[in-house]
């Protein structure tokens, strides 16, 4: 979306319903500043992220996407966030062999207490994908307006 | 389309001051679907909720949206709402724009925007939800108390005066914690032994309660009302039902220079040993790792001795299995090692002590039987130093950023105690702060400066260096006066911060229940539900959670028990809904899904899917067992075939919301 020739990007942030999307409500009980382009999906756990939705949102328009999790060891299913984890490596490289920049996509872990480690990811995520420009490369021109 | 209504809330000014409530309410409204749309002050107020109750029968609405805080807040009282209006509660979403929009963002225009789109996201993914209905799952009348200090022993008492069964586990030989080996308590001096012995031995004797002492938790699966928990109960080579604690081996024992654990090392015990007289329960326990027959194969002598055969050398670890219902994680605190912070001198110096090694030596049962003496040459000390905050409010990394909490308070008791049995004796305190927030606890603090003559100074000790005189020069800065003060101190007491006990970590692991950076558990809120876990039938007693006294640890094992008692006290619990299903007609069998579940919650039944008598479409399909499924989803993405979806967090559903936030 290009509005007064600033690019802001479209950013989805999936984030667990434990760790990930409760450090998130920690950084805005603690005032903790990040762009308003993040917008996060909640999902019960890192593992329940198939990455079609991924491939959707890149489809969509959005220019980057991250997902977070508890921190390895920490998941509220015990193994989730390696299924995850094990998941998101192999749709990455597979992002990157059909030319979608490796930094627009990411895994993060951010548990319920990071409020202010949830907040400073999200502002480097946000200014990596604005310098790194609008995602033309996936995106489904039937689906812009 | 469903018939959609939107509430936009305003949280008094937490939300409208920087979203433009009434414009988001005005534009969703016009979102196809939506049917109504309003905004409110306080939507989770009585008044708030009637007017989602009144618009969903007057517009019969399918679906409702509420724009507020985050759903971890009030997901459950909105969805109380909707159905006390008829609507099933399972068609409503909460849309994040308070914690996730408001508080986070400045700029009215950019929140304003995000807030409607997270709206717009919350109606796309309401309009695929299904009505669900919570199954019910039955509880297990039983509580487990992991830690059997002041915390797990008040929390299993109060259990059991409700006239529920608990099992308190304890890695000690006995229960007691830290509690045994403290002198007095602040602020009233009570003798730290005289109060709490008395409830050691009513945990002993209370019918209700099963002690499981030397004792671990090693694995733990299940869910709230019906946790499975193995409990590895340590040899301890002496029969628990024989042993009459007479002491007879443990003072017989040829081995006697073990460090005693009770004293911290401050002198030594047998390898045959009870750790303290008063001891619950009163076994003795042989030290394997020291023991003459263990190690050479020669000795037995305690065997020989005991009248009453409790000694087995062939003891084996057993297991224990147990079901519960409930679990209160106690799991208490230690001091931190002081040897990184090595300017204080503690590892040259046997007279640089800890305030827990302090406490031992003024405790009648300590090295010192209760006299005030240096360790190194037991002379009466004339000068004491106290250093306060070692390793506590440090932010260099090398220590811990929080505050200890007790350690003002018992610092101002020793200092007092020094003054008043030994008023010669010149005691000085250094300090950051002085921190005596609690009911008497500043009145006790202000005696111990204007009764009884302490020299509290503000300021840190920077170095203490060993003098070959035996004394102790203590350099420090006074940051009132500014200047570098030069004592000559004949002990030095460091105030060592606290840390969670090294078994939580693992144990937060086997209970899935989340920790902070310092690895204390989290409560599943802040205030409003202090003694909770996030994970559903985990309760947290004492420091576990956060640095406490005596008295707020009892206030908050209370409190843990009265959850505990809620819980037990209830036949059924309602299960979570939201649970994997399969579309058997799409399954293939191929156990991909059974494979990623990590409770085990998918079985496989050859179904027939052919309309003829005979049977010839049998195919073998999942099924997810729904009382066990714990809803993370995992086996949604392994499965091939996409037969596999959970209920309140569809493919589709995130599809929608992905689609809306993207558009």
């Amino acid at each position: 979306m290009q509005v007064n020739n600033e690019f802001k990007p479209k950013i989805v942030a999936f984030c667990c319903n434990w760790c990930s999307y409760a450090g998130a409500d920690l950084a805005g009980t603690n005032r903790a500043n990040y762009p308003a382009d993040v917008k996060i999906i909640r999902v019960p756990c890192s593992c329940r992220v198939n990455p079609m939705f991924i491939l959707r949102a890149f489809q969509r328009g959005a220019d980057g996407v991250i997902l977070c999790g508890c921190h390895p060891g920490d998941c509220h299913y015990t193994t989730g966030n390696y299924y995850a984890r094990r998941r998101m490596t192999m749709l990455f490289s597979m992002l990157n062999y059909l030319g979608i920049e490796k930094e627009r996509t990411r895994v993060e872990w951010v548990s319920a207490a990071e409020g202010a480690k949830f907040a400073a990811t999200m502002n480097e995520f946000v200014e990596t994908i604005t310098k790194l420009g609008e995602n033309k490369r996936l995106e489904d021109l039937r689906c812009k307006k | 389309m469903r018939r959609i209504g939107v509430f936009v809330c305003h949280c008094g000014t937490n939300i409208a001051s920087t979203v433009d409530v009434k414009a988001v309410a005005e534009t969703l409204g016009k979102e196809p679907a939506v049917v109504f749309s309003t905004d409110y002050p306080y939507m989770c107020s009585e008044a708030g909720q009637n007017i989602i109750k009144e618009a969903i029968k007057e517009y019969k609405l399918e679906g409702v949206v509420v724009c507020s805080c985050s759903p971890r807040m009030h997901e459950a009282t909105f969805r109380k709402t909707v159905q006390a209006a008829g609507l099933n509660p399972y068609l409503l979403e909460v849309a994040n724009i308070r914690e996730q929009c408001s508080w986070i963002h400045k700029d009215k225009a950019e929140a304003t925007a995000k807030a409607i789109v997270l709206g717009r996201a919350a109606i796309a993914k309401v309009q695929l939800n299904a009505p669900l209905i919570a199954g019910e799952s039955p509880v297990v009348k039983r509580a487990l108390v992991i830690g059997g200090g002041i915390a797990g022993i008040q929390t299993a008492l109060d259990i059991a005066d409700a006239g529920y069964e608990v099992d308190i586990v304890e890695k000690q030989p006995t229960i007691g914690g830290k509690m045994t080996q403290i002198d007095k308590t602040f602020p009233t001096l009570d003798c730290s032994s005289c109060i709490l012995t008395p409830k050691m031995v009513d945990c002993a004797q209370n019918e209700k309660i099963t002690i499981y002492s030397y004792s671990e938790v090693e694995a733990v699966t299940g869910f709230v009302g019906n946790f499975s928990v193995k409990i590895r109960r340590k040899a301890r080579y002496v029969d628990e039902t024989k042993c009459t604690g007479c002491g007879v081996c443990t003072e017989k024992c040829p081995v006697k220079n073990v460090p005693n654990e009770y004293n911290l090392g401050m002198n030594n015990r047998h390898a045959a040993y009870i750790p303290f007289a008063q001891a619950i329960p009163n076994v003795a326990v042989i030290d394997a790792a020291h023991c003459n027959k263990f190690k050479t194969g020669k000795c037995g002598l305690c065997e020989k001795l005991c009248s009453a055969g409790a000694i087995n050398y062939n003891q084996q670890d057993t297991i224990v299995e147990e079901k519960y219902g409930a679990i209160v994680v106690a799991t208490g605190y230690n001091p931190i090692s002081v040897d990184k912070y090595d300017e204080f001198a503690y590892s040259q110096s046997k007279d640089v002590v800890t305030s827990l090694e302090f406490e031992r030596i003024l405790k009648a049962d300590g090295p010192t039987e209760g006299h005030l003496q240096r360790m190194s040459d037991g002379k009466q000390p004339k000068t004491i130093v106290f250093v306060q905050c070692v390793g506590s409010r440090d932010t260099s990394g090398c220590g811990k950023e929080y505050c200890s909490k007790i350690c003002c308070m018992y610092t101002a008791k020793h200092a007092m105690y020094c003054r008043e049995k030994y008023p010669d004796t010149d005691v000085y305190v250094f300090y950051i702060d002085v921190r005596t927030p609690g009911k008497n606890y500043d009145e006790f603090y202000r005696r111990a400066v204007e009764q009884y003559g302490v020299h509290y100074i503000k300021g840190m000790v920077g170095k203490v260096s060993p003098k070959a005189d035996g004394t102790l020069h203590v350099q420090a800065s006074d940051l009132i006066s500014n200047e570098q003060l030069h004592i000559s101190a004949d002990m030095v007491v460091l105030a060592a911060a606290i840390e969670p006990d090294k078994s939580a970590r693992p144990l937060a692991t086997m209970l899935t229940a989340s920790m902070d950076t310092n690895d204390f558990f989290t409560e599943a809120h802040a205030k409003l539900r202090p003694v909770e876990s996030p994970t559903a039938g985990v309760f947290l007693s004492g420091v576990c959670q956060g640095p406490k006294d005596i008295p707020e640890t009892v206030a908050q094992a209370g409190a843990a028990a009265s959850k505990v008692i809620g819980l037990l006290a209830k036949d059924k619990l309602s299960c979570n809904p939201c649970v994997a299903h399969s579309n058997e007609t799409m399954c293939n069998g191929c156990s991909t899904c059974a494979n990623v579940c990590p409770y085990g919650a998918i079985t496989y039944e050859d179904k027939d899917f052919s309309r003829r008598k005979d049977g010839s479409m049998i195919r073998r399909v999942a099924t997810v067992n729904e009382a066990v499924c714990q809803g993370c989803g995992a086996c949604t993405v392994a499965c091939p075939s996409g037969a596999m979806d959970l209920k309140g967090f569809s493919t589709g559903q995130i599809m929608a919301e992905v689609d809306a936030i993207c558009k």
